[in-house]
């Protein structure tokens, strides 16, 4: 509950910031629509001839492009301020000042920034994804599992993307690795069916974008096999734990900035 | 006794420090194979702080006040040694002790850049647990101490220096901590700001009954607030008492002022002590306390004098000679 309240306090303060320069945010949110605009334009030329993705019919690959598009939206809202904001506090050492409060150092720093211009972006990815899942007939427990999934995948690519940034510690710079992980989801916008085998495997072992936006679909269209969402929940417990022992063991490394 | 409110034992800390030459060659050789050198900023430093009590913590540049500092803040853990804070290890940043404890830096701050303070104050009643109704009451108090009561509306990057400064104190302050580490908290600011500052550090810990160690390069902070020093150089205790055993111990002279009728050279001086300043009317000598008496007579028969007075040395000349001495 008091977690809960924080999370309100910290995103009314982030918004705030955000909105302190009215141009500059009218112009961010102008952009942003029409960017989202412009991706929508997109998925419907793609997607309204009918086009099949590695045996997906267009509506279930739909789903896939919803996943990715949920998981871009909250690197916008969430991953992209608040993991940047890491390197930027072990740089000026103002990570001092979170590690001092009586709040777990790891949520703060993954949760205390909100960016406003990722909300279209949202809008447009729950938008894909309610479309895609009434096209592909989702039942009540379709429609369950896809909101399960899609959490489940935001989870997974948080654990990743904190894991990347919390090697700031040692590096100081490492930013672009997260935006490399951001760019990746845009690999994961098609069914990893539509990729050579090599690539397949690539997506799915080296850089788990399969677990992202393809299992997810693959859950909610009810064609993974019993144990399946288990795996998936066990995957992402099991790198959010690792995720916070990472970040523990990391501060055991950090020296602070000179002042 | 009282359990010690801070306790050093034996802390060091070693850092590993990466070495580059200059140029771009250096840049090459730095970037394929970093070379490194072990720094050791802190070695074997002991002292117990009471409940309330004020010590100043000095040392120049580079001594490791700091790094102690976040030791004792549970910032960064210790090569070897032992912290504790009111009787726990700050290193495992419990939540019981982190809300009785504070740092504030003077060269950094945690106010929310383009926010009104209040702003800032919220999120940190928030994350202390206090109900806005008493935050609130708590500002109105602390806000009046500071003489920022009128600013608390506006971005901070709107206010002067000395304002962030009082506001981040404010913040800083807002959960009544008990453990106060402050680490040159007048750094930059201008005297009147300053000596707000030290006034309302003095009245918070008068009412508060707060435990203070206070690190500062203006020895004025030391002077308004301390009882007692800690002096460190290179990492290494050099002294641990009262701030007027600093001056006996490391300053056996006394500071002779004189107001001439006329002007004298100051080659006229040299015989007496240590010429700081001559040349004009005004003279400023340092004089060993053993010959002082002998010195007087001699000034006062030989000169034609308007004023002289003898006074402890300034605080600054001690800290000087104590750091260029290196040693006790």
């Amino acid at each position: 509950m008091r977690y809960l309240r924080l999370l309100g306090i910290f995103w009314a303060a982030s918004a705030a910031a955000r909105m302190e320069y009215r141009a500059a945010f009218v112009v961010a949110m102008f952009a942003s629509v029409i960017e989202t605009a412009g991706k929508l334009f997109g998925v419907y030329l793609f997607y309204s001839s009918g086009f099949e993705l590695g045996g997906w019919p267009w509506q279930e690959a739909l789903l896939v492009l919803g996943f990715a598009q949920l998981v871009d939206a909250f690197f916008l809202l969430f991953f992209v301020p608040n993991l940047r904001r890491i390197s930027e506090m072990v740089q000026d050492g103002t990570l001092d000042f979170v590690l001092l409060k009586p709040v777990d150092s790891q949520f703060w720093v993954s949760a205390q920034k909100l960016d406003p211009i990722g909300l279209p972006y949202l809008l447009l990815g729950a938008a894909v994804l309610g479309y895609a899942g009434w096209a592909s007939g989702l039942g009540a427990g379709g429609w369950a599992w896809l909101a399960f999934a899609g959490a489940g995948a935001v989870f997974l690519v948080y654990a990743l993307a904190f894991l990347l940034a919390t090697t700031s510690i040692w590096f100081v710079k490492i930013f672009n690795v997260v935006h490399f992980l951001s760019s990746m989801i845009w690999s994961a916008q098609y069914p990893v069916q539509a990729y050579a085998r090599p690539f397949r495997l690539f997506l799915t072992f080296v850089l788990p974008v399969y677990f992202m936006t393809t299992a997810p679909a693959e859950l909610a269209l009810g064609r993974a096999g019993g144990g399946a969402p288990w795996a998936m929940f066990l995957v992402g417990l099991g790198l959010f734990a690792f995720s916070r022992a990472f970040w523990r063991f990391a501060l055991r490394f950090y020296t602070s900035a000179s002042s | 006794m009282a359990a010690p409110a801070v306790l050093a034992e034996q802390l060091s800390k070693t850092f590993r420090v990466a070495e580059k030459e200059p140029g771009f060659a250096g840049t090459l050789r730095h970037f394929v194979r970093r070379r490194y050198r072990r720094i050791e900023a802190v070695r074997g430093v002991s002292f117990e702080i009471a409940p309330g009590e004020v010590v100043g913590f000095l040392g120049p540049n580079g001594a490791g006040k700091t790094t102690t500092l976040k030791m004792l803040t549970g910032l960064i853990q210790p090569s070897s040694g032992r912290a504790r804070v009111l009787g726990r290890d700050p290193y495992r940043r419990e939540a019981g002790l982190l809300r009785e404890l504070t740092l504030v830096m003077g060269n950094k701050q945690q106010l929310i850049w383009d926010l009104p303070v209040l702003d800032s104050l919220r999120v940190n009643a928030a994350v202390y647990e206090i109900p806005w109704a008493e935050a609130q009451h708590r500002t109105a108090e602390l806000a009046e101490m500071l003489g920022v009561a009128e600013v608390l509306r506006q971005p901070v990057r709107k206010l002067s220096l000395g304002e962030r400064m009082k506001a981040e104190l404010l913040a800083s302050l807002l959960h009544r901590p008990r453990v106060l580490f402050l680490d040159e908290p007048t750094l930059g600011l201008d005297v009147n700001a300053q000596l707000a500052v030290r006034r309302f550090l003095k009245a918070y810990r008068e009412r508060y009954g707060a435990t203070l160690l206070l690190t500062s390069h203006y020895m004025a902070d030391i002077e308004a607030l301390a009882e007692r020093v800690i002096v460190i150089h290179e990492g290494r205790l050099l002294y641990d008492g009262p701030l007027g055993g600093l001056v006996e111990r490391f300053a056996p002279f006394k500071e002779v002022r004189l107001m001439l009728a006329r002007p004298a050279a100051a080659a006229a001086f040299a015989r007496f002590g240590e010429v700081e300043e001559a040349g004009g009317l005004r003279v400023r000598l340092l004089v060993e306390k053993d010959r002082l008496t002998g010195v007087v007579a001699e000034l006062l028969a030989n000169f034609e004098l308007r004023d002289l007075s003898v006074d402890e040395p300034p605080l600054e000349e001690v800290i000087g000679r104590v750091f260029a001495k290196g040693a006790v």
